[in-house]
């Protein structure tokens, strides 16, 4: 028995209407990989950031090296030794690698040699990055290597890593996890924060499980199995929703030779994309995030139009150069990534948020007067159909959980009753229960012969869902593949276009 | 401690509140600024806030006064909403009474029943156009509409003394830089008898009720709202901004124009260079006192009014700058908008967190599940 | 010849104002902050400085004072936008209003009278220089200060830690923060170093370019350097750049008068302000451009969960 390199006591945390961790004790042991497990929302992130000095506990207590820690801030948290990697990375899109890194550093060691030293421990750690490079040209998983690197220049005795393989392509994951585990071989503790079981139990020593902000567990991962860590973590058992039964319909919607260049800085240009769905069909499009998918949403949706009429398709009428209304008044329906403030207006009551998705159709809107109390009704019946725990359709979308505007947001559109639905990351971090509740009404939905376009970083998602699956990498479509000819291993390959940067477009003027 | 935590969600209480949190907290400051002039501050207030209403003729100089706030007031916090920043009103304004001063110059003498609806229409007009110009740069250059906007209000200002020193200058004015007096039916109708409160009153009234009737219930201005609050969810749903801003525009800056055309055919009658005395800027105050809202901006254009009436009376009676009234909008503003703070927040006392530091033994090894 | 250095001297009178209030604002604006107020905590400064260099005599108080003015003005700013969160479009608007009415009630009692002489500072050696001279080396302080101001902000926003950590502020405040940086704090410092530069810019105003105090002398200027911003991309160098061609233009319109060019003195008082306007519409159309150049931050308030 090693003494515990990080010893939290009854550290408890409240927000204004929730409590967010509530008496949370847990060791982590010199050297030892510890997984800190638990659903969205359980907790997990503001426990990180009590660790690393960027909230404060309520109460509690904590011990670094045996001796008390409360720090007030995260330079005081670096300088005793801790190092974080954030789910969403700390980064600065327009400076370049050094100097991102350099803002992580104490002044002291900041030196003209920062550089020469960044190239030395990447190279030595394999973690292959090119100092001069801007940051916003990076791909995710060489973002996560500058972050990395950011930390281990400061010799950690303790490395957080908060979520680090939702956004990696399985080839990146292997390679993350051989850096992981050098380091918990050289001495540093590593406190892996995650909600994926397996990865768990491959990489982890020991584990605490989280649920609802209270410690649920500690336990050994490698003794346990995914299913009893999973149903720990979500604390009942889920239904196992039901698969689709492939339909032959006919294609509905197809895009052909799609070529957009981003209107964003550091956007991914689209470069030739094609596919098509049948009806009944869920098309899954996998890949590492910002490798093109918000543009191909963007184009499917109607907000940014195609050079091109035919380049997109709906029942062989050519609808690249319709905007977002007129696509729906043909029956698209969509759900993008963002929910507040993309797929929903936070400050509206869900009433007014149903206007959004029914201003072409369902008779809300009348001669351009809204009709609110029919609004009223069609936001009843989302919140009755799809279990929406809310007060009611005055309440401002701001205030639901993630999981619950997700649900309200995916059931406006379904209730819509549409002919193709496009659908970004309808799950991400939304908790379990929700999770299965929007699977099985996307299956639903297709089995009902609606064609389904499913755009996720999830594989695990589209293998429960899609019927054929492609990849986009740097803004190009691989051929879609029936699912079960697939596996994890060739989409990862596939996915790997993205382990290599995007190729630059613009750099900034005058950099 | 004082510390902020945020509201789950706004607080509706709040939204109406804290307007009346800064009324009263600039009263208090008002006060304060008073007595550092060295004037009674209960008097000074008495003349400023009660005395005006009164008297008939204090109760119509204050729809006078109040009448542009409003008009003008209503149409930017449309724009406002949308997060459309048209702050140059007091350059629509102008060119909007130099427009519809001009169509009844342009016929003197002649004159009708047709003549006033024909300078409605080109104040409206000349309002809209000088609107247009930063809704053109900003649709189509990505050109930042305050700073154009702004620009060409003292460009339009210019303008104006640029004609009435030439081309609209009173032939028999002894070459003062002013236009002629306008004929009697170019002239807004008097409401009360005696007074000069006008027409442009019910103008104003009209523009509340309607803005609001589309604010609340049109499709038009429910976009309107959606585009202020997330851009990205307006793209989404797939409203035109473009469309948007142009709209904003329009309407602002013809109400500005209305509002100038009336203060031009209304108490002044003529077009001189000092006509813009700054209602475009101040209806800035008016709207986001009124929160942006019609019928708020109605109560708020009629506060600010007051304090222009019982503020000329001040200076008269107390001897008070003009500049002091200035300041006291100012600070009403910035009350306003420091109070904002309360519907997206709470304030909550909380004892700063104890420090976690101990001087106990070392601990005792722990047990862990590890190997 | 002599006619020639008597324009530049007058573009540069007529710059320098513009070189102070756009340099303090890009600071402020590379910290994430925008500050409309440019204009109020001009004119703000403009009367502290005519103010207290009449009752003191001394000009160097009353450009001590500018820069007092300047400062409160803008730490009013800041606890609205920065502590209370507050709209920083609207805040701004309201510190430009508020500063106009409070520099007219105290300038009230200035107007009609003259400022002392701002001193000349030649430097020695080379105020004698042939042109150059005169042009460069035997000038007022204040204009060294304005061109030290320049190259120090474009050293300091790129080569020094500080400058690092403010850009990184306004690229991205919620990274920032969770690196540990005091965003809030450096926003303050930026947006009081913006209100002393505003306030400087004011003191030159009505201390040396036109040594007496007229109401709303700034006419638009603290607006004009907002626009300067945009136009220098928030480069310092630029800035200065930008500044010396509104200082030709505003000049230029003075001399074509006296040149007797018979065109309406208003007519050309509308120049400068569409000039801004053309500059504006030039510098923005390139939208990615103008993404890339901004802080990504502008605007945008910020508030850490504790």
């Amino acid at each position: 028995m090693k003494a515990p390199l990080l010893r939290l006591d009854g550290l408890t945390k409240r927000f204004p209407g929730v409590v967010a961790n509530e008496d949370v004790s847990l060791d982590v042991v010199r050297g030892q990989i510890h997984a800190l497990l638990g659903e969205n929302g359980a907790g997990k992130s503001t426990l990180v950031k009590m660790i690393y000095g960027i909230m404060r506990p309520d109460a509690g207590e904590m011990r670094f090296e045996g001796k008390p820690y409360a720090p007030a801030n995260p330079a005081e948290a670096r300088a005793r030794g801790i190092g974080i990697v954030f789910q969403h990375f700390s980064l600065f899109d327009a400076m370049t690698v050094t100097d991102n890194i350099a803002l992580g550093l104490p002044v002291t060691q900041c030196g003209p040699d920062l550089s020469y030293r960044i190239g030395k421990l990447s190279t030595s750690y394999g973690l292959t990055i090119d100092p001069a490079r801007i940051v916003g040209t990076l791909s995710v998983g060489e973002r996560q290597r500058v972050e990395i690197i950011r930390c281990l220049l400061q010799v950690p005795r303790l490395l957080i890593m908060d979520e680090p393989t939702s956004v990696l392509t399985p080839l990146e994951v292997d390679m993350l996890f051989a850096t992981l585990r050098r380091l918990s071989f050289e001495g540093c503790a590593v406190l892996y924060i995650s909600h994926k079981l397996e990865e768990i139990s491959a990489l982890c020593g020991s584990a605490t499980i989280l649920r609802g902000g209270r410690v649920i567990a500690t336990c050994d991962p490698r003794r346990e199995t995914a299913r009893s860590l999973a149903e720990m973590m979500i604390g009942t058992t889920l239904a196992p929703t039901s698969p689709l039964v492939a339909q032959e319909g006919p294609v509905c919607l197809a895009v052909n030779q799609l070529s957009l260049p981003s209107d964003m800085p550091f956007g991914v240009d689209l470069d030739d994309v094609a596919f098509d769905v049948r009806r009944g069909e869920i098309l899954g499009l996998a890949g590492v995030a910002g490798n093109g998918q918000s543009e191909l949403m963007d184009a499917l949706t109607g907000e940014r139009m195609a050079a091109v009429a035919e380049a997109i398709t709906l029942d062989d009428t050519a609808i690249g150069h319709l905007g977002p209304v007129e696509r729906r008044k043909l029956g698209m329906a969509f759900v993008p990534e963002e929910r507040l403030g993309h797929a929903a207006v936070p400050d509206l009551s869900l009433t007014d948020n149903t206007l959004l998705a029914a201003a072409a159709g369902d008779g809300l809107i009348w001669r351009g007067w809204v009709r609110k109390r029919k609004a009223r009704h069609f936001a009843e019946r989302i919140v009755a159909t799809f279990d929406v725990r809310t007060t009611g359709p005055q309440q401002s979308a701001r205030a639901l959980s993630g999981g619950n505007l997700q649900k309200f947001i995916v059931g406006r559109e379904i209730l819509l009753d549409p002919a193709v639905l496009i659908v970004a990351q309808p799950t991400w971090g939304v908790d379990a229960g929700a999770t299965a509740a929007i699977h099985q009404a996307l299956l639903d939905l297709a089995a009902k012969g609606c064609a389904i376009v499913v755009i996720s970083q999830d594989l695990d998602e589209l293998f429960a869902l899609a019927t054929r699956i492609a990849v986009i990498a740097q803004g190009r479509l691989s051929q879609p593949a029936p699912t079960a000819s697939l596996t994890i291993e060739a989409i990862g390959q596939a996915m790997g276009g993205g382990t290599t940067a995007a190729p630059v477009k613009r750099e900034p003027v005058d950099a | 401690m004082l510390r902020l935590e945020p509201r789950r969600a706004p607080s509706e209480a709040m939204i109406y509140a804290t307007p009346f949190v800064a009324v009263a907290l600039t009263l208090a400051a008002g006060c304060v600024l008073f007595a550092l002039l060295g004037r009674d501050p209960i008097q000074a207030m008495y003349l400023i806030f009660i005395k005006p209403l009164t008297t008939l003729s204090g109760r119509a100089e204050l729809a006078v006064k109040a009448t542009p706030l409003i008009l003008i007031a209503t149409g930017l916090a449309v724009g406002f909403r949308a997060g459309v920043w048209n702050i140059g009103a007091e350059g629509q304004f102008t060119v909007g009474a130099l427009t519809g001063g001009s169509v009844a110059l342009a016929v003197y003498p002649a004159g009708g029943p047709w003549l006033l609806p024909l300078m409605a229409l080109a104040g409206v007009i000349g309002g809209m156009a000088w609107a247009a110009i930063p809704a053109f740069l900003r649709t189509r250059f990505n050109a930042n509409e305050i700073l154009v906007s702004l620009m060409l209000s003292y460009v339009a200002v210019l303008l104006l003394g640029v004609l009435v020193h030439g081309l609209l200058r009173d032939p028999q004015g002894f070459n003062f830089p002013e236009s002629r007096l306008f004929q009697s039916s170019a002239l807004l109708p008097v409401l009360i008898p005696g007074t000069r409160a006008h027409i442009g009153a019910i103008f104003a009234l009209v523009a509340v009720a309607l803005t609001q009737l589309f604010m609340a219930r049109h499709i038009s201005g429910y976009q309107i709202k959606v585009l202020g609050l997330a851009p990205k969810a307006a793209r989404f749903a797939g409203f035109c901004e473009r469309r948007i801003i142009w709209g904003c525009f329009l309407l602002s800056g013809g109400l500005a124009g209305l509002a100038g055309l009336c203060e031009a055919a209304g108490p002044v009658g003529q077009l001189v260079p000092a006509l813009p005395v700054g209602y475009g800027f101040t209806a800035i105050i008016v709207a986001f006192l009124g929160r942006l809202h019609p019928l708020g901006i109605l109560a708020g254009g009629l506060l600010i009014g007051l304090t222009y009436i019982g503020g000329e009376a001040a200076q008269i009676a107390l001897r008070l700058p003009a500049a002091a009234i200035a300041i006291f909008q100012g600070m009403l503003l910035f009350f306003l908008l420091a109070s904002d703070i309360l519907v997206r927040f709470r304030p909550v006392w909380r004892p700063r967190p104890r420090p976690t530091a101990s001087s106990g033994p070392e601990p005792m090894p722990a047990t862990t599940l590890a190997p | 010849m002599d006619l020639a250095i008597d324009i530049l001297i007058g573009v540069m009178a007529a710059a320098t104002p513009l070189v102070f209030a756009a340099i303090g604002e890009i600071v402020v604006e590379k910290a994430g902050v925008l500050n409309l107020g440019v204009e109020g905590m001009m004119i703000v400064g403009a009367i502290a400085a005519f103010a207290a260099s009449i009752a003191t005599g001394s000009p160097t108080i009353g450009v001590l004072a500018a820069l007092m003015a300047g400062v409160l003005m803008a730490l009013l700013f800041g606890i609205l936008t920065l502590t209370l969160l507050s709209n920083q479009v609207a805040t701004g608007l309201a510190l430009t209003m508020f500063g106009l009415g409070l520099s007219s009630l105290v300038g009230q009692s200035y107007t009609g009278m003259a400022a002392a002489p701002f001193p000349r500072l030649d430097i020695a050696g080379l105020s004698t220089l042939p042109v150059i001279g005169r042009l460069l080396f035997a000038r007022d302080a204040l204009f060294y200060l304005s061109l030290a101001l320049v190259a120090a902000t474009a050293y300091g926003l790129t080569r020094t830690r500080a400058g690092l950590v403010l850009r990184a502020i306004g690229e991205n405040h919620d990274a920032a923060h969770a690196i540990g940086y005091r965003v809030v704090a450096y926003r303050y410092l930026a947006v009081l170093f913006g209100g002393a530069c505003a306030g400087l810019g004011g003191a030159y105003l009505s201390l040396v370019q036109t040594p007496f105090w007229v109401e709303k002398m700034t006419a638009g200027r603290g607006w004009i350097a907002l626009a300067l911003v945009v136009f220098a991309a928030w480069r310092p160098e630029r800035a200065l750049a930008g500044a010396y061609l509104f200082g030709g233009i505003s000049v230029l319109q003075l001399h074509t008068q006296a040149v007797g060019f018979r065109v309406d003195a208003q007519i050309l008082a509308m120049i400068p302000y569409l000039v801004t306007i053309l500059v504006l519409v030039l510098m923005s159309a390139d939208r990615t451009r103008l993404k890339f150049s901004a802080p990504a931050c502008l605007g945008k308030p910020f508030f850490a969960a504790a």
